[in-house]
């Protein structure tokens, strides 16, 4: 590991100011950064130690919705009543993820920035656009089977690897960030992930030395939550394809439907385009079709990886029909 | 392993840590358990712990895991490291009552923190009821992931207490019911390769005192 210096910051306020500057980097959890150090891939040259800087609250907010400090740890999260009761779909794309050591440690808004699981971004021999842009792409033509469907570039098809993030998108939370000079904004989670483009190492649209404090979340959404998620082994692995869903029925038609999916493209996906066929439906072969091409209609695959796109039709015909049948 | 003591004067930590030249020439004395063997002062960072019940006060380069420093600075060798990436659960320890994976955690982040390890469970003479449940029950084959499991264990089952959830929870708003499905879920971050699985949920089981 490339040595680095260390400080603890007191604050939110003092860890921004202390970002000023080159190859800085905050760590929380540590769960996915201090693995990438480890293999070359991160190299900061001063680490900022944000665990004791406050932000580990749970509020509800004036209109019941929750604000989620940027160090609560997914285990705390994924267990918490609120959560639990009104946005479970949060707390299954929790649970799903990662293990229990590891959802103690991971925080909100680590879990947000985690990197992807592409072998060649990983592997410091290999060329990669993310670690290093301009260098090309070794999983286009590679060994592709995890990587991304929707989204992607010629310069990037590496997925998001995050369970948490798809559940956020689906809720419309907002991302609260404060700059090193102490100015304070919000990002919609819509607008937070970028797609590669060109530039596939610009993953957020965070500025440098810009931190998350809170996430917040508007007010529940009736109706049943669910997470499916495909993976290779029962427990303790990515996603293949996942899909965070909140699906209402009444008296045998779907009221209102939001998905979205991870495991198949850059950032969390969700297609409106593709709750409004469903909405108003019997949720029948004919609704989830019309669904699954919207949000396919671009979709395209690499090789190993084409199985996705038949996948991800049959996630979303087990999440309506699991819906129907509640 | 005591036989081989009696015989060589050396144990198995000893052989394995000097290699075989150990066994001819005596073992070369260890290092004193707080120093931090090559950091010059300026580039380390003081942190203090306590662990198993003792208070640790160490200078480290910070790049040191926490798992590095019982290991290698303290000389509590009982917590291992298998992938060292977060993969594995070998190296899981207690910290402030909650699991964690050792490797990926940086010991100068810990500061004040209280962490608990296998040797801090139980004592070869009073082993913790955990402990002598996976004797009981051979939960344990090459013996590499068991402290890890060990710990593991012993936490899951205070989250449980607690109500927490998994991914295989039926109801999130209702008690947490302990199935075998259920430990299994909640055990999927240890690993163990010479899969003695049944074995570890048998033993698990029975130190929760939950039915067979």
């Amino acid at each position: 590991m490339k040595a680095f210096t260390f400080e603890r910051a007191v604050s939110p306020d003092a860890a921004a100011a202390a970002a000023r500057g080159l190859d800085r980097k905050f760590i929380a959890g540590g769960t996915n950064l201090l693995d990438l150090m480890k293999l070359g891939v991160e190299t900061p040259a001063h680490v900022i130690d944000v665990n004791r800087t406050g932000m580990d609250e749970i509020e509800t907010t004036p209109h019941g919705g929750l604000r989620i400090g940027a160090l609560v740890r997914n285990a705390d999260l994924a267990a918490d009543p609120r959560v639990r009761r009104d946005f479970a779909v949060l707390a299954r794309a929790l649970l799903s993820g990662a293990s229990p050591q590891l959802r103690n440690r991971a925080t909100t808004a680590g879990n947000l920035l985690q990197r992807t699981r592409c072998y060649y971004f990983t592997d410091t021999t290999k060329p990669c656009n993310k670690r290093q842009p301009g260098a090309g792409c070794a999983a286009l033509h590679g060994f592709n089977r995890i990587h991304a469907i929707l989204g992607t570039s010629e310069t990037c098809i590496a997925t998001h690897p995050s369970d948490m993030a798809v559940a956020m998108r689906l809720l419309d939370a907002t991302v609260e960030v404060i700059a090193p000079d102490g100015l304070r904004r919000d990002i919609p989670i819509a607008e937070f992930h970028r797609l590669p483009g060109d530039r596939a190492d610009a993953e957020t649209t965070l500025q440098p030395g810009e931190l998350i404090v809170a996430v917040r979340l508007p007010p529940p959404l009736a109706g049943m939550h669910l997470y499916r998620k495909v993976r290779d082994r029962a427990s303790y692995a990515f996603a293949l394809v996942s899909l965070a869903a909140v699906i209402e029925v009444e008296a045998g038609r779907i009221r209102a439907a939001r998905l979205a999916f991870g495991g198949v493209a850059p950032k969390p996906w969700r297609v409106e385009a593709a709750e409004h066929l469903l909405t108003g439906t019997d949720g029948g072969p004919a609704a989830r079709k019309a669904a699954a091409d919207a949000v396919l209609a671009q979709a395209r695959g690499h090789g190993d990886n084409d199985f996705k796109i038949p996948l991800l039709r049959r996630v979303l015909d087990a999440a309506v029909l699991q819906a129907l049948r509640s | 392993m005591p036989p081989d003591q009696h015989q060589t004067g050396l144990d198995r930590r000893s052989v394995l840590a000097t290699g075989a030249a150990g066994l001819v020439v005596p073992p070369r004395a260890a290092p004193a358990p707080a120093a931090s063997p090559s950091a010059s002062a300026e580039e380390t960072v003081p942190v203090q712990f306590v662990v198993n019940a003792r208070d640790v006060a160490l200078r480290l380069d910070p790049r040191v895991t926490l798992l590095d420093a019982l290991r290698e600075h303290l000389r509590l060798t009982g917590t291992k490291k298998g992938c060292d990436h977060g993969q594995c659960g070998a190296c899981t320890v207690i910290v402030n009552g909650r699991r964690i994976n050792s490797c990926l955690t940086l010991a100068v982040m810990h500061d004040g923190d209280s962490i608990i390890t296998i040797e801090g469970l139980g004592r070869p003479d009073g082993l913790h009821v955990m402990q002598a449940a996976f004797v009981e029950h051979d939960g344990y084959q090459c013996g590499y992931c068991t402290p890890g499991q060990i710990c593991s264990a012993v936490a899951m089952l205070e989250e449980v207490g607690r109500n927490m959830p998994s991914h295989v929870t039926d109801d999130l708003n209702g008690p947490v019911v302990v199935s075998d499905e259920e430990i299994r879920e909640r055990m999927s971050g240890n690993i163990c390769r010479c899969a003695g699985y049944p074995n570890i949920v048998a033993a698990i089981r029975a130190a929760g005192g939950l039915p067979a």
